[in-house]
């Protein structure tokens, strides 16, 4: 909404505002913009200047078996991740918002630690930990780190939700007959389900975009995708890189956003408070 | 936020008069099963005490009021009859079947919270029919008794509303739908009239009632609101720091209050300190503690020298009548100008304020104007030195 400013220093301040806020955006989209355009360069080399329109990076990223390998992967362990990482911090939640128990102040703490402790510190720490109880490097260690990663956010995303559905609704739902499985399905999960869908997608985000604690995790000959757009990197900046920082983009951005039209299209959560 | 006192209750009819009340004599000698007992009920937070002692037995088809101020218990015991609160002691019954181990699924009562907790996700139609979903009622039965009772308070044709699509008023008759729906033993008011605007308030209180008057629903309201209470009950159970101050009908617990804190916090009664120094008869003849000496009616004979307070109504008190029998001179503090009414401070010496209900026909009187104040020896209670009504 434009503001009418009758006074020339209203003008100016409004043009300034204006202008400094264009600048902010162009710093923060140029590198993707950039990324995104170059994957379509015809150029043998990943950078400017432009030679002409090109899809022929993404063929050639259809055809390489290690990247389509690294997708898949990536894939699977988000999934997983996602899932088990939401209904985990669904359960929490429901602990730490729903009852009273000693020690509830502590765990809510202990269960928010991961995300404030440094992503290179936690992958070292569970590397020691695993090399210390005489474990290889599995696929189920590096899932088992996702859900570590991600499980802080899912549950203060849950909580704060949770804290908004009045206990009176599930007290009402029992008064009526309903037994409290039912009524957790029937009240507490449909109310729950912004908060359930913006869990998956962060865990699956979260998980498909880490690249520092993977390293320290993935076993041998394994690689996700942002390990291996660094093994790539190693080589050479070539332009297959770009096709593959925009797919990353496409699916890093366009599943939220996806989401979030979803959770529009609830009505009754648009209408409700 | 609601101020109790704010303007005193209207004298009851004397035809709703405490001796002559029926429902007062089966509440003694409860006639068949109570719809709802309580024995001895005591719960406890932790070491706190929220409830001591609750016994009540509440007859079939009843309208029963737990009143007092926040913190005395009152929702607690609602609660427990939900079985939303543990007991720590006593039992609960409901139509004669104890249920201090069933769960609340399957207790069979109807809820009705203050902040309406309709589902918001669901429609009318699927609010109203949740508590027959879980009876097992076939389909067909659910649209019909559904209709029914969206007729009954009044939104037919609401069915496919969202609850944010109505006001604070119609949800709440929905919630009073979704809840006698299934026929509970026991309908349970939590507050439900305190987050409406005062309009809205009394005409739900006269269709609550209404409603509970049809369906013959046995129904327990909890309020810190005196008018509510004194205008729905059949009888009222007036609460105080989780203990029972008095059961009674609404024309008791307000003419006849057995404690000093039913007497303050029923209509804000005026309460004279005194000793007796004579007895005749019946009539007690009393020095009060601002100097005037009154005749009182008294049950029994008291001894000389016992300590009493004289509890007289603000509307029990009339200014400036000529002949009445207890003349207490004053000057008139302040002066509220309600219309058919006034409601006068008087001070009558000793720092001692009196506050006057009484009918005016045109100009109210001046503040700063010297009256007497008078009351009928039969129109006050004595309670005695540790507050309760001498009987």
């Amino acid at each position: 909404m434009r503001a009418d400013h009758p006074n020339r220093e209203g003008r100016w301040a409004w043009r300034l505002t204006g202008a400094i806020t264009v600048c902010v955006y162009i710093f923060m989209f140029a590198p993707i913009l950039a990324t995104v355009v170059l994957s379509f360069n015809a150029s043998m080399f990943g950078g400017f200047p432009l030679t002409g329109f090109s899809l022929r990076w993404y063929e050639k990223l259809l055809t390489n078996e290690p990247v389509l390998d690294a997708f898949r992967t990536s894939m699977w362990i988000a999934l997983v991740t996602a899932t088990v990482t939401t209904l985990l911090g669904i359960m929490a939640a429901l602990a730490l918002v729903r009852f009273e128990f000693r020690g509830k102040q502590a765990i809510n703490t202990l269960v928010i630690l991961p995300a404030l402790v440094p992503e290179t510190i936690l992958g070292v720490g569970l590397l020691v930990m695993i090399k210390a109880v005489d474990q290889p490097r599995s696929m189920t260690l590096l899932v088992l780190g996702h859900i570590l990663l991600t499980l802080p956010y899912v549950v203060l995303i849950v909580q704060a939700r949770m804290v908004g559905i009045k206990r009176s609704y599930e007290e009402a739902a029992l008064s009526l007959g309903a037994p409290r499985v039912s009524t957790f399905r029937e009240i507490t999960l449909p109310l729950l389900i912004p908060a359930v869908l913006a869990s998956v997608l962060l865990a699956f985000t979260i998980s498909f975009d880490n690249t520092s604690a993977s390293l320290f995790w993935r076993p041998a000959g394994v690689e996700t995708m942002p390990t291996q757009i660094l093994s790539m990197l190693k080589i050479s900046i070539s332009p297959e890189v770009n096709a593959l920082g925009t797919v990353m983009i496409l699916l890093t951005v366009g599943i939220p956003l996806a989401g979030g039209l979803v959770l529009q299209s609830l009505t009754w959560f648009k209408a409700g408070k | 936020m609601h101020d109790d006192n704010s303007h005193d209750q209207q004298p009851r009819p004397a035809s709703a008069g405490a001796d002559g009340d029926p429902l007062a004599q089966s509440e003694r000698q409860p006639i068949g099963k109570p719809a709802v007992e309580f024995r001895d009920i005591d719960i406890f937070y932790g070491k706190f005490a929220a409830v001591r002692d609750f016994s009540l037995a509440i007859r079939k088809g009843s309208f029963v009021t737990l009143l007092g101020p926040s913190g005395c218990g009152k929702t607690t015991i609602l609660r427990s009859i939900a079985g939303l609160v543990d007991i720590s002691g006593g039992q609960i019954s409901i139509g004669g079947k104890r249920v201090d181990d069933i769960p609340i699924y399957k207790r069979n009562i109807g809820l009705v919270f203050q902040n309406y907790a309709l589902f918001p996700h669901k429609n009318v139609f699927d609010n109203v029919a949740f508590g027959l979903k879980y009876r097992n009622v076939p389909k067909p039965e659910i649209v019909r008794r559904v209709k029914k009772a969206l007729d009954m308070v009044r939104l037919p044709g609401s069915e496919t509303k969202l609850p944010s699509q109505l006001s604070g008023g119609q949800q709440q008759r929905i919630a009073l739908a979704r809840a006698i729906v299934f026929e509970p033993e026991v309908l349970l008011l939590d507050e439900p009239l305190s987050a409406l605007d005062a309009n809205m308030r009394e005409d739900m209180r006269v269709e609550i009632k209404k409603i509970q008057r049809e369906t013959g629903i046995t129904a327990i309201f909890v309020t810190h609101d005196q008018e509510e209470a004194l205008s729905m009950s059949d009888h009222i159970v007036v609460m105080n720091a989780g203990l029972i101050e008095q059961i009674g009908s609404p024309a008791q617990v307000y003419d006849q209050p057995a404690t000093a804190f039913v007497a303050n916090f029923l209509g804000k009664a005026n309460m004279l300190p005194g000793s007796v120094t004579a007895m005749d008869g019946k009539m007690a003849t009393i020095a009060l503690a601002t100097g005037h000496v009154v005749k009182a009616a008294a049950p029994k004979a008291l001894a000389t020298g016992s300590a009493v307070t004289v509890v007289v109504r603000p509307q029990k008190l009339t200014v400036g009548t000529a002949g009445a029998a207890n003349r207490l001179a004053g000057r008139i503090v302040s002066t509220s100008y309600l219309g058919g009414n006034a409601v006068y401070e008087i001070d009558i010496g000793a720092g001692t304020l009196v506050r006057a209900n009484t009918l005016i026909d045109g100009q109210p009187l001046r503040e700063g104007e010297a009256v007497d104040v008078c009351f009928d020896p039969l129109g006050c209670v004595l309670l005695d030195a540790q507050g309760l009504r001498i009987a």
